[in-house]
C-alpha cells in the first residue's frame, strides 16, 4: 500500500511523518531494507584501517575539488568543449529545463529515455517535458516502477525501496498490457527488460546524470548495474547529461577511490557492473554512439553552500545514500515524508541551499544528532555539525553574523527566544540557579501532567524531591 | 589471474581458460549448448574472422559493418550473442576493460543477451588506479571507456538480486594464455 506524495516543501512535514509512523507495513519494509543495506556495506569494509584511510582520501579529494571549484569548472568546460561535448550552465531548475527543451525542440524530439539522475528529479524534469508535449520515460528498474505507480522515488539509490514484490507484481499486471500476475522477481525484471528495450530503441534523446566529471580529460563517469545508463548514453542520437556543479574532480586518478567508496557505501558492491566513461560524441569513423553530447551544469543554490567554508563541506557528497541507510529517523519515516528530492541526513543539509531555509528547516530539527550518518559518510562530511549550524541559522537573530543564509531566522519565535534567554540567565548565575532549582524540587506537585508532545507517548517529567546538592549535603551531614 | 577469475565468478560470469588453438571450439561449444542462433562479430577483426571460418551453418555470423541506424531493429530484436576483445582487466574487482573501437562498437557488448569476451592474461592489472596510470589513460581518453564486471543485474525489487536487467544476461570470459603477445592492445 503506497500513497502518492508530491515533492513539495516541508510545511506539513510533521503531518507526513505521523502518517507514515502509523503504517506498520511501511515501517517494516523500511526497517528490513535499511538492515539489508547496512549489512552489505559493513561486509564491504572488513578492514577498519583501510576504511578510514580511504575515507580520508575521499574527503581530501573532494575538499581539494571544492577549494578549486571555479578553476576546475572552467577547465572542465574547456576539456569537454575540445572533445566535442557541448556545455551549458543553468542557475535555476527553470533554466535547466529550458536548455533541455531548446535542445529537444531543435532535434524535434518526442521521446526521452532517462537513466537515473537525482538532479533531473530536483529540477522536475519529467514534469517540464510533459508540459511541452515530450514524453520522458524512466529506464532504471526502480525509477520505472515508481514512475508507473505515479510516485516519487523514496531513496536516492533504491527508488522503489518502499514497495514489496507483491506491490510491484500488482502494478505490472494493472499497468502493462498482456502481463499476468507473478511474484517471481526474475520474471518481473524480464518484463521490465522487454518493455524498456523498445523504449531505448525508439527514444530521440537519452538523459543521464553524472557521478564524477573529470576536468583534466573532459570525461563524464557513470556507474550502474543494469545497463540502462549505457543504453541511454549510446543508443539515442542525442545524449544530455545533467549534474550539479559540485561533481567535478581535477584528475582521472581521483576517480578510482571515489568510485570505490561510492559503490561499497551505496550498495555494498566492490564495483558496479558497469563503469561508463564518456569523453566524446560519435566520431566520424565510429558506428554507434550519440551524434551530440551535452552537459548541463546546475547551480540551484549550491554556490550558497560553496561560499561558506563550513557549509561547503555539504558539497563533498558523492550521493551514496549511506547516511540515510544508517539514520534512525529515516528508517522510521522513509523518504517521502521529507518532501524533498534528497531525503535523510544529506537531504537535511543540502535542501536549505536548494530550496531555502524557510521551507526546509524542520528537517534539520528532525534528528537526534546520534552521528551515525557522519560516521559512515565515505567523504567525512561533518553532518551533525552542519545540522546544528542550520538549526542556529534557522533561529538566528536577523542582521547578525549568525544569519547568513537565505531564510535565516525563519524559525525564530518570541516564545522560544524568551525561554532560552531566561534559561541562559538562570544557568549562568549560581544564585539564581540555586533559587530556581529549590522552587522546582519543592514545588514538584505543581508539575503539569499535560506536557504537550512529550506526554503524547511518555509519562510526564517531574523534578526530583531532593536536588543533587541536597543529597550531597545529607550525605556529608551523616558522616 | 586466479583473483580475477574468483571475482568474476562471484557475479555469475562464466570463465574459461583458453589457448590460441582451442578458443574457437570453446565458443562454438558454448553456442551449441545454449542453442545460440547468431553471434555478432566486429568488422575485419582477426579473432572475429577466425570464429566465422569455423562456425557451423546453423550459427549465423553477423558482422557489425554498417552504422547502427541502418540495422538497429535487427540488433535489438534478434542477435543472441556478441564477441569482443577486452583491452585488459582489473584483478581486484573482477572488471574487464573495454575500449570500443570503430571495428568493435559500443553496442556489441551491451545489446546481445550473451557477451563473449576474449581476454589476454598478460593484460590483467592489479586495480583501476594501476591500469590508468600504467597505460596513461589521462593522455588520451577514448570516446567511451568501459569497465564491465559481470552480466547486468538489479536489486530494485525488494532488494532481491536478479540478472539480465538491460545489458547482457550472460557474460562468458575466455582468458587467453598465449605468450609473445604481451601488453595491452
Amino acid at each position: 500500500m503506497s500513497r502518492v506524495v508530491p515533492i513539495n516543501p516541508t510545511q506539513d512535514f510533521k503531518e507526513r511523518t505521523r502518517f507514515v509512523l502509523n503504517d506498520p507495513a511501511q515501517r517494516q519494509n523500511f526497517r528490513g531494507a535499511m538492515d539489508f543495506l547496512q549489512a552489505k556495506r559493513r561486509a564491504q569494509f572488513p578492514d577498519p584501517e583501510e576504511l578510514q584511510s580511504l575515507r580520508e582520501l575521499g574527503s581530501q579529494i573532494r575538499r581539494y575539488s571544492l577549494a578549486n571549484l571555479p578553476r576546475l569548472l572552467e577547465q572542465l568546460e574547456a576539456s569537454l568543449t575540445a572533445n566535442g561535448i557541448q556545455v551549458h550552465w543553468a542557475q535555476t531548475p527553470d533554466e535547466a529545463n529550458a536548455i533541455a527543451l531548446q535542445i529537444a525542440q531543435r532535434v524535434q524530439a518526442k521521446r526521452i529515455i532517462k537513466g537515473k539522475s537525482m538532479v533531473s528529479e530536483e529540477i522536475g524534469f519529467n514534469h517540464a517535458m510533459q508540459a511541452a508535449g515530450i514524453e520522458a520515460f524512466e529506464s532504471d528498474m526502480g525509477e520505472y516502477i515508481v514512475q508507473l505507480a505515479g510516485e516519487a522515488p523514496s531513496h536516492i539509490i533504491m527508488p522503489a525501496i518502499h514497495k514489496t514484490k507483491q506491490d510491484i507484481a500488482r502494478l505490472f499486471e494493472q499497468e502493462i498490457p498482456g502481463v499476468a500476475y507473478t511474484e517471481d522477481v526474475d520474471a518481473l525484471i524480464q518484463i521490465g527488460r522487454r518493455v524498456l528495450r523498445h523504449k531505448f530503441a525508439e527514444a530521440d534523446i537519452g538523459l543521464s546524470g553524472v557521478n564524477v566529471a573529470v576536468a583534466e580529460t573532459g570525461t563524464l563517469c557513470l556507474v550502474e548495474n543494469e545497463g540502462n545508463g549505457r543504453m541511454c548514453t549510446t543508443v539515442p542520437r542525442v545524449h544530455i547529461a545533467i549534474t550539479g556543479i559540485e561533481k567535478v574532480v581535477e584528475k582521472l586518478e581521483h576517480v578510482p577511490p571515489l568510485l570505490s567508496l561510492l559503490t561499497r557505501s551505496a550498495t555494498g558492491q566492490s564495483v558496479t557492473t558497469y563503469v561508463n566513461m564518456i569523453s566524446r560524441p560519435r566520431q566520424p569513423d565510429e558506428k554507434d554512439g550519440p551524434q551530440e553530447v551535452h552537459l548541463i551544469l546546475l547551480d540551484n543554490g549550491r554556490t550558497q553552500a560553496y561560499a561558506d567554508l563550513e557549509l561547503r563541506e555539504t558539497l563533498k557528497c558523492i550521493r551514496c545514500g549511506a547516511c540515510m541507510n544508517h539514520c534512525p529517523v529515516y528508517a522510521r519515516i522513509g523518504g517521502h515524508a521529507y518532501g524533498t528530492t534528497y531525503p535523510g541526513p544529506i537531504g537535511a543539509i543540502i535542501s536549505p541551499h536548494l530550496l531555502g531555509l524557510e521551507s526546509t528547516y524542520p528537517l534539520a530539527f528532525a534528528s537526534t544528532l546520534c552521528g551515525a550518518c557522519a560516521e559512515v559518510c565515505p567523504v567525512k562530511i561533518p553532518i551533525t555539525d552542519l545540522l546544528v549550524r542550520l538549526r542556529n541559522e534557522a533561529q538566528a537573530r536577523p542582521d547578525t553574523d549568525d544569519a547568513s543564509l537565505r531564510g535565516s531566522g525563519v524559525a525564530r519565535t518570541v516564545t522560544a527566544s524568551t525561554v532560552w534567554g531566561v534559561w541562559s540567565q538562570v544557568y549562568s548565575k549560581s544564585g539564581l540557579y540555586k533559587l530556581a532549582s529549590w522552587f522546582m524540587s519543592r514545588g514538584r506537585a505543581l508539575s503539569p501532567s499535560d506536557q504537550g508532545a512529550w506526554t503524547r507517548s511518555r509519562t510526564p517529567l517531574v523534578p526530583a524531591a531532593r536536588r543533587l546538592r541536597d543529597l550531597i549535603k545529607d550525605h556529608a551531614d551523616k558522616k | 589471474v586466479a583473483r580475477l577469475r574468483q571475482a568474476l565468478e562471484a557475479v555469475k560470469t562464466e570463465v574459461h581458460d583458453v589457448t590460441d588453438a582451442d578458443w574457437v571450439s570453446v565458443v562454438l561449444g558454448i553456442a551449441a549448448t545454449k542453442g545460440l542462433r547468431h553471434i555478432l562479430i566486429g568488422q575485419g577483426t582477426e579473432h572475429g574472422e577466425a570464429l566465422a571460418r569455423q562456425a557451423p551453418t546453423n550459427l549465423q555470423i553477423v558482422r557489425y559493418e554498417r552504422a547502427i541506424e541502418a540495422w538497429q531493429t535487427q540488433l535489438f530484436d534478434g542477435i543472441d550473442a556478441g564477441l569482443t576483445l577486452a583491452r585488459g582487466a582489473l584483478a581486484q574487482t573482477g572488471s574487464l576493460i573495454l575500449w570500443p573501437t570503430p571495428a568493435e562498437p559500443r553496442l556489441m557488448s551491451l545489446v546481445p543477451s550473451l557477451h563473449f569476451v576474449l581476454l589476454d592474461a598478460n593484460t590483467i592489472h592489479a586495480d583501476f588506479h594501476a591500469a590508468m596510470t600504467v597505460e596513461n589513460w589521462a593522455d588520451r581518453m577514448p570516446t567511451n571507456a568501459l569497465l564491465i564486471c559481470g552480466p547486468s543485474k538489479t536489486a530494485d525489487i525488494q532488494q532481491t538480486l536478479a540478472y539480465g536487467a538491460h545489458g547482457p544476461r550472460e557474460l562468458v570470459v575466455l582468458i587467453w594464455h598465449g605468450h609473445g603477445h604481451g601488453g595491452a592492445a
